[in-house]
């Protein structure tokens, strides 16, 4: 059944039609949390590809070895020793994102989207759709992040990736880096994905 | 004082779910109904409570003596996965109506990112000590509880409301989380 899977299909998935964060609302914490510009959506997008791909490989090759009755257990401690590696990581070489998304690092193990994956997908299918499964959630993951935090820092700050394009004193929707904005605006996009993808359906 | 400032600051200026962030996934997942989210919130002031003063010990005596600080990602999760099914197991036995009440919530509270945060949080405190890490966990989960509380009711009144086709479901549900955090965003500079 496995290799039956159409390995295309099940890449664009996590990208379109089960997008963790605009379709499926996995994740939502740092989503909402750590998007307040373009570069940190991005490291925390990029950041959380790496766990979920690792700890869906780690799954997928050990999957028969653990006993279903203690399964979630093993799957968070594999997660978070993946996490305290990219927590040390970025603390050593990016202090300066390290210090931006702050408690949401730690926070990555109990982000639903990679539990859910290694749950729902690496612990059922081979190695290869593992993989690539990881890499569509993930991509969609980083994208959607990017796309939230870009919108926020546009509108909120008048950059983007730290560009500014308006003058120093210009007047900017400050209400979007504050903590009301990333609901609003994850509520326009979501809309605005919705439109988009029904009709496709 | 210093106590009434940390309850003040936990519940309205910096709110767990409205402003921090922490909790989404309960807090949009299970807001449906004002009863169901009541439940919730007093699973997490009980789970919370217990996690951070566990959590707090192990980090104080174990941790940091050992030298093993880049553990604690590790080990919290850890004790609350185990903490939350022994509550369970402990609830069943002694408080059956108790057991009713919270049974359903208790496995989702396991990867609720307010219970993990809050624990790590509260190591971040001022002077902290024990009896702070816990006051800090009680005043935050009656946040997220008076958050929940507020948006369920919200949305109770919505399934009447007529809503554009594309707004349905989540965006709108987002939009009314975005107003209430707005809201709360009055209280900065409270304390």
């Amino acid at each position: 059944m496995a290799t039956a899977i159409n390995q295309k299909q099940n890449f664009l998935k996590g990208i379109i039609k089960e997008n963790p964060v605009f379709v499926m609302l996995l994740g939502m914490c740092p989503t909402l949390g750590v998007t307040s510009s373009a570069m940190n959506g991005l490291g925390m997008g990029i950041a959380t590809l790496f766990v979920l791909l690792m700890s869906n490989i780690v799954v997928s090759l050990i999957k028969s070895q653990i006993p279903s009755k203690v399964r979630i257990p093993a799957f968070i401690i594999i997660i978070a020793s993946f996490v305290t590696i990219v927590e040390m990581v970025l603390e050593a070489f990016i202090p300066f994102l390290y210090e931006q998304l702050g408690i949401f690092i730690p926070l990555i193990v109990v982000n639903c989207l990679i539990l859910g994956r290694a749950e729902a997908f690496a612990s059922k299918h081979n190695l290869l759709s593992s993989i690539i499964d990881a890499l569509g959630m993930g991509i969609g993951f980083v994208i959607a992040l990017t796309v939230l935090g870009a919108t926020r820092e546009i509108l909120g700050s008048g950059s983007i990736f730290d560009i500014k394009f308006v003058s120093e004193n210009a007047n900017t929707f400050i209400l979007f880096i504050l903590p009301p904005g990333a609901f609003i605006a994850l509520a326009y996009l979501a809309a605005l994905f919705n439109r988009i993808s029904i009709p496709t359906k | 004082m210093e106590y009434i400032i940390i309850l003040i600051a936990a519940v309205f200026v910096n709110n767990i779910v409205l402003s921090q962030f922490l909790g989404i996934c309960p807090f949009l997942g299970v807001s449906k109904k004002v009863s169901t989210s009541i439940g919730m919130s007093g699973a997490v002031l009980f789970v919370m409570t217990i996690a951070t003063l566990v959590t707090y010990l192990l980090h104080q005596y174990i941790l940091v003596p050992a030298g093993l600080d880049y553990l604690r990602t590790i080990s919290f999760i850890l004790v609350i996965a185990a903490l939350v099914q022994m509550v369970e197991i402990m609830l069943k036995k002694v408080s059956p109506p108790l057991y009713q009440a919270l049974g359903v919530f208790l496995p989702l509270i396991t990867t609720n990112c307010a219970v993990l945060g809050v624990a790590i949080l509260a190591l971040g405190l001022e002077n902290v000590s024990l009896l702070k890490a816990v006051f800090f966990a009680i005043a935050n989960s009656i946040g997220f509880a008076l958050a929940m509380i507020l948006f369920s009711s919200i949305r109770e009144h919505l399934e009447l409301a007529n809503i554009p086709e594309g707004m349905k479901g989540v965006p709108i549900n987002l939009l009314v989380a975005g107003l209430l955090s707005l809201a709360f965003l009055g209280f900065t500079g409270l304390v």
